[in-house]
């Protein structure tokens, strides 16, 4: 049996029939072809799928479609503005917070939450403000860096 | 063009398809009418198949059809690519189902096709396996012992190779001569390499052509090709194009062939639609290969002022239920012949044995062999400094191969002819000192341990062999690796003046696009942003070997460097000739991009107009051929050493047994740097993975064979919060191997981490008479520690 359910999704209005059990991940990849949202893991610790939802940074694998009926999504794809990067993507580039870049869509979105919610971050806080999202590459050391770049504006 | 391009920290070129989700990684890949193939895994480590039905399974609604082990039986078992020289190998692989019995948990024995991949999870559990289950051995040394459950039939007590190296009868005679001979037994243990992508594969076939495109996560597309076709399906090369998309990380797990390519290639012809298998995360930590696991017994012997006078190594390394696809290099070539280290050592002995478990094979994993060597040499200097009473930085000191020594041959012949290139480990290591200012910490230590707060620092000087290459020497002629380590590059320079470069190595996440732009640049005198480099495809890029052992660049960037010698030169001819100049007249400013008359610069053709004459063919010189365009392959005569020296400072709480990381400080000289942006990141990350191990990471079985730690959620994977910020500095001496003089970086930092994180916490722990602890350092196991050594 399937469901409707209708999202906002980088500003667009998006209406599907899906079934119940679809995870919000495999909503915004596979119906809507939004692949730059990666799936690193299959237990909710990595962080690589991390999405805004009503401008709160949520782990899209563990959340159904169904749960963001009606809601506003955000997602790596929407966050440059008229072939403008956003300042945080600029800054992953700058200080050269990717190596593979597979755990970066998700870091970077996770960096905006936190930011969002605490504009002028000591390390330690960014570095525990990322606890849900696992680097293999970096060692997170640029990653710490460039979120302090956008911080410091 | 003014700056140079080499030495620059220019970003990524990569970056801005990775920053914004454009980038296409395996599982964002899709064909019309893809299929989506799901895998039964076995639950038991030991076990016979006796039957499997999946009449079920095929029934259920989506489903296309469902597969066993016997319908591939027309399909070899997958080849060992590397069957190390000096021991009888005993092999055994993987096929694409296993058949028979499986050796370990995560074995593939049934596949599901269907239209989508909820649904074919759904299938996998209405398949029924009538399994009889056989008892399980998952530690190497136990599985060697008398009575010990055999894995394989043709390797008796489990031993798969048996290898020796050095000279045992000198080494016992050093021993017996030296002062002091201090005995360690020490666990490197098991760890999970967990790339952030795990593994996957899409297949097409094309039956018109007879011929397979296969898109998987591969760190070495061109062989991953010459294994399925040559070994695995015997059909020719040119039957099969494999692409590797943009990959994930692979730290060494995307090297091999696994089986899951081979079925999901031969799933496309049987199902006659393209095919799509994307590994989660759980499946990764049984089915993709780990890393090190190695038991080893040291005996180490030293004059009483600290000259080690012999080192004598024994090592069950633990290859997992069946061989990988280099598995048996890894912990021989690749860890005894490094077992010198940065130090002079007259004697060595080491034996290692190749062990089957029933637990998932084991694997090159970032540094390879090289890590381990250097774990047990860097423990095995601060274990001969304890019980000397001597500093740890002065044993080291003393030990040190001089500037002078270069190149230098370990004794006994353990580098098996080849020689280290160059180096100056003194000066690493007063750098290294320099930055976390040492006297001062001693001091501080002292103070603490008045106060009953308990620090430490901790030493690594290592080396690493990179660049690994030299096909006469790795190859069967030396080491065994079953081909050639050479790498190729092609350069083309367009009309348009814009430099296309081909190269049969790989990028998975190391910026190869930009170093590689960068060497063009800097030796051809073109914007960096002229430049594209193309991999990962069969089609379109010369054979090359791939991307691990740190050799992109060392071997990978030589080869673009000499073919881009070959593009000026003749476009030093055809300078000369629309200059109206002789040849010999002519020079090449690599700085401005233009060939000039010597001493008349403002006599000058730019490389962008000397390429379009030479595409467009109108006027050229008699003889010579259209187009800027040469490939070239690269065998070096050596491998390279890059070589450091780090420093880690600790704070132990004894009440909780907690290790603090206080300080890390990296003094690496790896050569000249390209992109020094980019190697201090490679430093970051390689040294995360080496803290990881030494503190918090490590595979654990049961008793039964089952992987306890099988999860992101089980096993440690270090977070951001788990590390400090790393100080890096670097010294630079050239190889003089190459002519670019570079060594490379991929695996410096895991290499040099673990030991000294490990010494560290054994100095802050010294004054409880505590003197080795295995790895992970876990809270729980120093307060055990220093629990007993307390009461």
């Amino acid at each position: 049996m399937k469901h409707t359910v209708s999202i906002t999704v980088n500003g667009v209005q998006q209406a599907h029939q899906v079934e119940a059990r679809l995870l919000l991940v495999h909503y915004l990849r596979d119906v809507l072809g939004l692949t730059g949202t990666n799936i690193g893991c299959d237990t909710s610790q990595c962080g690589a799928c991390t999405v805004h939802l009503d401008g709160l940074a949520v782990k899209s694998c563990t959340v159904l479609a169904l749960q963001a009926d009606g809601g506003s999504v955000e997602t790596i794809e929407g966050l440059a503005k008229n072939g403008e990067l956003h300042p945080m993507q600029q800054a992953f580039w700058e200080k050269h917070g990717l190596q593979c870049g597979f755990c970066t869509p998700g870091m970077i979105m996770a960096a905006i939450g936190l930011l969002e919610s605490n504009p002028n971050p000591s390390d330690d806080q960014i570095r525990h403000a990322l606890e849900g999202n696992y680097c293999r590459c970096t060692g997170y050391h640029n990653i710490v860096e460039a979120v302090k770049h956008v911080a410091a504006g | 063009m003014t700056d140079r391009a080499f030495g620059a920290s220019i970003k990524r070129k990569e970056d801005p398809r990775l920053i914004t989700g454009e980038a296409r990684y395996l599982e964002d890949l899709n064909l019309t009418g893809t299929l989506h193939a799901a895998i039964l895994r076995s639950p038991f480590a030991h076990a016979r198949i006796k039957s499997i039905d999946t009449s079920k399974a095929a029934a259920h609604p989506g489903v296309v059809a469902v597969f066993t082990g016997h319908d591939f039986m027309d399909l070899n078992p997958l080849p060992a690519a590397w069957v190390v020289t000096g021991a009888d190998v005993h092999t055994n692989t993987p096929r694409a189902l296993e058949v028979e019995k499986v050796t370990h948990v995560g074995q593939g024995v049934a596949v599901v096709v269907a239209e989508d991949r909820y649904t074919a999870q759904d299938a996998l559990g209405l398949i029924h396996v009538d399994w009889e289950t056989l008892p399980v051995v998952v530690d190497a040394k136990m599985a060697t012992e008398p009575g010990a459950p055999l894995v394989h039939e043709n390797a008796p007590n489990n031993v798969c190779l048996d290898w020796s190296i050095g000279d045992q009868g000198a080494t016992d005679q050093a021993l017996g001569e030296a002062d002091v001979v201090v005995r360690q037994s020490l666990v490197n243990q098991r760890l999970i390499p967990n790339p952030m992508e795990a593994r996957g594969c899409m297949a097409q076939y094309d039956p018109a052509g007879q011929a397979y495109t296969v898109w998987m996560t591969s760190q070495a597309p061109h062989v991953m090709r010459l294994l399925m076709t040559a070994f695995v399906f015997g059909i020719p090369e040119n039957k099969m194009r494999v692409i590797s998309p943009q990959v994930g990380g692979g730290f060494g797990t995307k090297i091999f062939l696994y089986p899951e390519y081979v079925l999901v290639a031969a799933l496309a012809k049987k199902v006659g639609a393209p095919v799509k298998w994307m590994e989660t995360r759980s499946e990764n930590y049984v089915a993709t290969t780990h890393g090190r696991d190695h038991i080893t017994d040291i005996e180490v012997g030293a004059t009483k002022d600290g000259r080690i006078q012999g080192l004598k190594v024994h090592t069950f390394a633990n290859l997992g239920g069946t061989l990988s696809t280099i598995a048996t290099g890894i912990p021989t070539t690749l860890y005894g012949r490094l077992l010198s280290g940065a130090y002079k050592i007259p004697h060595f002995y080491c034996n290692v044995k190749g062990v089957y478990t029933n637990t998932s094979m084991v694997d090159a994993y970032r540094g390879a062999g090289r890590p381990e060597a250097t774990y047990v040499v860097e423990r095995a200097m601060d274990l001969v400094a304890a019980e000397l009473g001597m500093d740890p930085s002065e044993i080291r000191r003393k030990n040190f191969i001089q500037p002078e020594d270069f190149p230098y041959a370990p004794a006994d012949n353990i580098l098996a002819g080849l020689k280290y290139d160059s180096g100056n480990y003194e000066g690493t290591l007063d750098l290294a000192l320099n930055m976390v200012g040492y006297e001062d910490f001693r001091r501080k230590q002292a103070e603490a341990r008045d106060q009953g707060r308990y620090l430490g620092i901790g030493f690594s000087s290592y080396i690493e062999i990179c660049g690994v290459a030299p096909s006469a020497w790795i190859g069967l002629p030396g080491q065994g690796w079953g081909a050639g380590l050479w790498e190729s590059a092609n350069v083309r320079v367009h009309l348009t003046g814009k430099v296309v470069v081909t190269t049969g190595s790989q990028s998975h996440g190391q910026g190869l696009e930009t170093t590689f732009a960068q060497i063009v640049a800097d030796e051809l005198g073109v914007p960096v942003d002229d430049i594209t480099v193309e991999h990962s495809d069969t089609q379109g890029t010369p054979f090359g070997y791939g991307t691990y052992g740190s050799r992109s660049t060392a071997v990978g960037g030589i080869a673009l460097y000499n073919s881009v010698q070959h593009i000026k030169e003749k476009a030093m001819k055809l300078g000369a000739y629309m200059l109206e100049a002789a040849e010999e007249d002519v020079v090449y400013d690599a700085a401005e991009g233009k060939v000039h008359v010597k001493g008349s610069p403002e006599q000058a053709k730019t490389i962008q107009e000397i390429a379009l004459q030479a595409a467009v063919a109108y006027d050229l010189p008699a003889g010579m051929e259209a187009f800027l365009d040469y490939t070239s392959y690269y065998d070096p005569p050596n491998c390279t050493y890059p070589f450091g020296t780090h420093v880690c400072m600790v704070e132990v709480d004894v009440e909780t047994g907690a290790v603090k990381i206080l300080r890390y400080a990296a003094a690496d000289d790896v050569g000249p740097q390209i992109n020094p942006m980019i190697v201090e990141g490679q430093l970051h990350g390689g040294i995360a993975q080496g803290i990881g191990q030494a503190l918090w990471e490590g595979a654990v079985y049961d008793e039964r064979g089952q992987l306890v730690s099988g999860s992101m959620m089980d096993y440690s994977m270090p977070k951001a919060q788990f590390f400090p910020a790393i100080e890096t500095g670097q010294t630079v001496t050239p190889s003089p191997t190459n002519p670019l003089g570079v060594k490379g970086a991929g695996e410096a930092g895991t290499i040099g981490a673990a030991p000294a994180v490990v010494n560290a916490v054994m100095d802050a722990l010294s004054p409880f008479g505590i003197r080795h602890l295995d790895m992970p350092l876990t809270a729980e196991k120093v307060w055990r520690a220093v629990q007993q050594k307390g009461a």
